[in-house]
């Protein structure tokens, strides 16, 4: 793998990925927590715009550190006799962390295959492999069967748009996805509203 | 260009980590937050995925769109309750939320 500006960018937006959610999970300030949550979000935002996602990474922003963090940031404030807790981990930490890194080891050791990039193609198939084979491949990829950014301009927020509402598409998911919603928003303004009289 | 195993270790790192927080922490809100982590590693997968195996298709683009959706509704609903059980019970600990409890 040579070292590009690609490269590094991924290095820098994974440390920040990991770096804020480590920071999320062992924070003592809540409030710290929820400002490392940001940060990993927003490192989660740079993975998708390597990954040529920038519609992904948009709604990232704004769904994601726009309102979910604010959320909680707002939840952290109405709550806030419990941020100066000194206990911030349970008795059975030592377990739960036992359990992440055996989870993260079987993960890492089920992937290793993958580091051959010769290999994705061979695990999943000829599929892939046919379904890119008229398009060059990466120049800095060869032989991974992986299409380059520059031939990768038919995906954009239009035809994410189209397939959400037609009938060949994701109408159905989508429409059930806004009832989802709609019940989700009512159910919290119920729950958490004050109780009058 | 970064080869797919990178992108898989950091989202297997990622859910690791939320992993801990959903099990090791006391604090509501502090679970909430790394539910979240653990979505978002999902949704780093999925992405991925799309990227490197099929790019031509948007289906994968669409599924992390739906997480995000699903995201949105668990953390409204999630931080809600917690705000109600804090003005029920003053308590945000969730060791100490333990009517159901048998």
């Amino acid at each position: 793998m040579e070292i590009t500006w690609q490269t590094i960018a991924f290095f820098a937006f994974a440390v920040m990925t990991l770096g804020g959610g480590l920071m999320v999970v062992i924070s003592r300030n809540l409030w710290h927590s929820a400002l490392f949550l940001m940060l990993s979000l927003f490192g989660t935002s740079g993975l998708f715009v390597l990954l040529v996602a920038p519609f992904l990474a948009a709604v990232q922003v704004l769904v994601y550190i726009g309102a979910i963090a604010i959320l909680v940031l707002f939840a952290i404030m109405l709550t806030r006799r419990m941020m100066g807790l000194e206990e911030t981990q349970n008795t059975q930490w030592p377990a739960a962390a036992a359990v992440a890194v055996l989870l993260f080891i079987i993960l890492v050791i089920t992937l290793s295959p993958l580091v051959d990039e010769k290999a994705v193609t061979d695990i999943f198939g000829d599929k892939v492999a046919n379904l890119n084979a008229h398009l060059p491949v990466d120049p800095d990829a060869k032989g991974s069967g992986v299409v380059a950014n520059d031939d990768l301009k038919i995906v954009t927020v239009e035809k994410i748009g189209e397939a959400l509402v037609t009938r060949d598409g994701f109408v159905l998911p989508f429409e059930l996805a806004s009832i989802l919603l709609t019940a989700a928003l009512i159910g919290a303004i119920v729950v958490a509203r004050e109780d009058e009289a | 260009m970064v080869p797919l195993y990178f992108y898989l270790v950091v989202s297997a790192g990622l859910f690791a980590i939320g992993a801990y927080g959903a099990l090791a922490r006391r604090n509501a809100i502090a679970i909430v937050m790394s539910v979240e982590l653990m979505l978002n590693a999902a949704n780093i997968n999925l992405v991925a995925f799309w990227r490197y195996l099929n790019p031509f298709e948007i289906n994968g683009q669409i599924f992390a769109a739906f997480v995000f959706i699903v995201a949105a509704a668990e953390a409204a609903v999630g931080l809600a309750l917690i705000i109600s059980i804090y003005r029920n019970r003053q308590t945000v600990i969730v060791e100490d939320v333990n009517m159901l409890k048998w």
